[in-house]
Parts: C-alpha cells; structure tokens; sequence
C-alpha cells in the first residue's frame, strides 16, 4: 500500500481497527446470545421450554431483557460510596473484554497482498516471514483477571449493606485462591510449550490431526485449569458470591438498571474469555483439518470450540448443585495447589529425560 | 509518537500518585495506587520489557493491592478530621522538599550514562525478555534466587503457625 503513517502502511491501521471491531461485537452479540442459550439450554434440561413469547422460539429474549434493564430506574443507596459504586461495574467489565486482545482466533490471512494474523495484538513481519504478538500474552491474561476482582470488591464494600459485603468478601476470597491454582496449572504447559507467546503455543499444537493438543499431554492441567476457571469467575457449582438463598444476590444486591447490566455482562464475558483461553491452551486454539488451504476456516473452529466449551459451562450449572463455601476453600487449597505442584514436578521430570 | 504517550502516561501516573496521599477516602486512596502502579507497568512495556509489566500488574496491582483494600474494607477506617492540622504534615512538607531537591540536585549535577550490559534491544526482542531474565535468575543469580525462595518459605510458615491455633 502506497500511503504510510509514522513508518507503517496504512493496510496496518485499517486490518487493526477491522480485527478490534470484529472481536468486541463478536463478544458483546456472545455475551447477549449466552444469557439466552443458557436459559434455552437449562430449559430444555429440565424438560421447559424456556423463552417461548419474544420472537420465534424466544429470539429476541436477549433484546427485550436489555431494553428492560436499560428502561430500570437507576438507584443509588444514600448511604453508599458514591465514586466506588459507580466505577465498580466498569472494573468489573472492561479486564472481562481486553483480554481477547491476545487470543489468536485465527491463522494468517492475506487481504490485497498484506498479511492479517488473526490477532488483534499482533502483526505480521514481512522481513522476517512470521507472525509477532505480545510474547508474555498468558500473563498479560493473568494480569487482567486478577483486576477483575477489584469491581466486585468495591461493588460490595460501596454498597453499604451486609449482603454485598458478604458476598464481596466471598467473591474475593474464592478469586485469590483460585487464581493461584488456575495459574500454577498452565505452568505445566509453559514447560512443554517453552514459551509464553499465546500464537506459538496455538502453532505447537498443530500436528498429528489434533494428537498434539496439551489436553493430551496435560489432562490434569486442563482439567485443573477449567475447573479453577469455572470457580474465577463464579460460575456454578462455585456461584457463592450469589447464592441467592443466603445472599440474596451478593454483590450487586443492591444494583440496577444497567449497572447491573454491566455486571451480569461481565460474568458472561468471562466466561467466553475462560473458554477461549482453554481452547488456546489445551484444545489446539483456531487448529483443525484444512486450515492450511483455507485460513478463514480458523476462526470457524475456534468459534465452535469456544460454544462448546460454554455449553459445558451451562450443562455444569443444570447437573451440580452449588458447593458449601468452606468445602470450596478446602478444594482449591488442599486439593487443586498441591495437585498442580505435584503435576509440575512431574513434568519436569518427564521432560527431563525425554 | 512515543515521546507524546510517555508524557500522557506520566501525568496520569504523578496525577493519580498525588492523589493516592490527598484523598479523603482510604479506599480512593488505593484505588489511586493501583492506577499508579498500572503507570509503572506501561513504562517497563516501553523499555522493552513485557514480562516485568505482567508481574507488576500481576503482582502489585493484583495481590497485594487487593490484600490492603481488603484490609481496609474490614478495618473500616474513617478519615479523621482533626489529625489534618498535626505537626506531621508540616515535618512532612519539609521533609518532602528537602529530599525533593536533594534528589534533583543530583539528577542535574550528574551525568546519567546509557547503560551498557550485554544486552540490547535488538537481542531482547530477538530472543524475548522472558526467556533472558530466566536465564540470567537461574545461572548467575541463582544463590540470590535461592535464598529470596527460602526467605518466602519463612514467610509462609510463620504464616501459617501464626493463623493456625492448634498445630
């Protein structure tokens, strides 16, 4: 391309905003279209139908529920910290969102002879012929969703009521204990993988028609690391944050209209992130047959692995009942850190003498 | 390009620094930490160095700051009105100004050089900054190393025996 802006062609800043807009709408529509599978999915489960009367078999389910949440009167407790409750939310959502800036959806493709990997933090090198992306792209992944605690935190102690705090102070608790085990299982795949970069890791995974995906190699860990995920982001069967039964409903008791929106956003788009890393990491990411001849087949794979995974995620919360919160601390503590250091040991050792 | 970003992050950083001692309420306090330290994090991304950034924001902006928030949290601490017009802030201020100029008498008078170690950019990149800090920890640094593992081990023990009651 002819033009340029400060030494790099304009083909750059058009493939970048084009990737930025595509990843954001293509989370928000998952985001509004899993609250509706969800209740679909649990349905049909439980022998219901779910949504039925917006729309052709409830369609337009997640529409009417954001016009309504949009409509709500927006309260603000008197007695609340003003500054901490508003911002709360947005803590909550944004590290939900920027952590698809790393995951690479797809391999590279060519539009108008410029090369796209299919990353949004990422760009091609003509000169040296591969693909360059952020090469600490896992612990930048860590990084945000240890931010996230931060929004429930505040949401609970602003709120100035004993449930939020509660439920705060659980969600806190259960993020802390569970981020180090989720952490210290992937460090299993670092020590076969070598390396950081979230690109390399999806190109090791390639060969032998899906034999070389680290699910293979490191059951446990992925198994550990979906798991301690589910319990991150407070997902059921570890959903104590909100267990309405003691809590009402934790801590965004006291939100509504679109503050609540916000929050009930960021959980599902955690738990697309949550699923999206677990593809990158155990399942081969955007890998699968013919992608070689044809690059846009990536981000269909990738997509469908990322539903599949969230369908787990739902088919979880309609068979297992919720876990006792002590029962949860003795879980990630006493079971899951030991196991990941026990699995790490082992690996290394393996390694060693492979 | 890169001049005009450092000079946006360091007013956001020295902003919210000022902030995190003028703010009434602990929690905003922390809340401007936290932004400081994300500043922090940016810079170490600009000198090349990504793998310190993630730990900085892992590390600080994600474990400890979250311990503090929870301690005031639950300690509930409220500003107290009449601490503001203590002897402390003017002992303070004077402190502050002295070392203040202290240390830009010597950032003037003195002549920082580059610093020149086997590493450079180029390498850092070609190789990655993970990769080399690895190396570098566990070959020439590795008694340090050792030793700060054994301090954190004696840590976790003390923490352990001071919150258990019956061993």
């Amino acid at each position: 391309m002819g033009m340029e802006i400060l030494g790099l062609p304009m083909m750059y800043y058009i493939a970048m905003v084009a990737k930025v807009l595509v990843t954001f709408i293509f989370v928000l529509l998952t985001v509004a279209y899993a609250t509706y599978a969800e209740r679909k999915i649990i349905g049909h489960m439980q022998v219901r139908l779910g949504p039925m009367r917006t729309g052709w078999h409830g369609l337009l389910q997640p529409i009417a529920d954001g016009v309504k949440l949009f409509f709500k009167e927006e309260i603000i407790p008197s007695q609340a910290s003003t500054f901490a409750f508003l911002i709360a939310p947005l803590i909550a959502l944004i590290p939900a969102f920027i952590t698809f800036a790393v995951i690479p959806f797809g391999g590279v493709i060519e539009v108008a002879g410029y090369k796209i990997p299919l990353q949004v933090a990422a760009y091609y090198d003509t000169a040296a012929g591969q693909v360059f992306d952020i090469n600490v792209g896992v612990l930048y992944i860590l990084a945000m969703s240890s931010l996230g605690v931060y929004g429930i935190v505040l949401a609970g102690w602003s709120s100035n009521s004993k449930y939020s705090l509660m439920g705060g102070l659980r969600a806190s608790a259960q993020l802390i204990s569970y981020e180090l085990a989720a952490g210290l299982s992937i460090i299993a795949v670092f020590m076969l993988s070598g390396t950081l970069s979230l690109h390399k890791i999806v190109a090791l995974q390639s060969g032998f028609g899906g034999f070389d995906w680290y699910i293979f190699k490191q059951p446990l860990a992925a198994f550990m690391f979906f798991v301690c995920s589910l319990a991150e982001i407070n997902r059921t069967p570890f959903d104590l944050p909100e267990a309405e039964t003691e809590l009402v409903s934790g801590f965004c008791t006291e939100y509504s209209s679109m503050k609540y929106a916000m929050f009930f956003m960021a959980e599902y788009a955690n738990m697309v992130t949550v699923s999206a890393m677990t593809v990158t990491l155990f399942l081969g990411g955007w890998n699968g047959p013919f992608t070689a001849a044809m690059p846009l087949l990536g981000p269909v794979y990738f997509v469908a692995k990322v539903y599949f995974l969230m369908f787990v995620c739902m088919w979880i919360r309609a068979t297992l009942p919720r876990y006792r919160y002590d029962q949860l601390m003795h879980l990630g503590w006493k079971v899951f850190i030991p196991l990941a250091l026990v699995n790490i040991v082992v690996t290394g050792i393996i390694g060693y003498f492979i | 390009m890169e001049t005009l970003f450092f000079l946006i992050i360091t007013l956001v950083a020295i902003v919210s620094a000022i902030l995190v001692i003028t703010c009434k309420n602990p929690i905003n306090s922390a809340l401007s930490l936290i932004m400081t330290f994300f500043c922090l994090a940016t810079y170490y991304v600009m000198l090349d160095a990504p793998f310190m950034a993630a730990v900085q924001v892992m590390v600080y902006a994600g474990a400890i700051m979250v311990l503090m928030v929870f301690t005031i949290m639950l300690l509930n601490i409220r500003v107290d009105a009449s601490k503001k017009h203590s002897h402390k802030l003017f002992l303070g201020s004077i402190i502050g100004f002295f070392t203040f100029f202290n240390i830009a008498f010597v950032l003037f008078k003195s002549h920082v050089a580059m610093p020149t170690g086997p590493y450079s950019v180029d390498m850092i990149k070609q190789i990655g900054h993970t990769e080399l800090i690895g190396k570098e920890i566990f070959t020439n640094f590795l008694l340090p190393f050792e030793i700060t593992s054994i301090l954190l081990l004696v840590a976790i023990v003390g923490a352990v025996i001071l919150a258990k009651k019956k061993i």
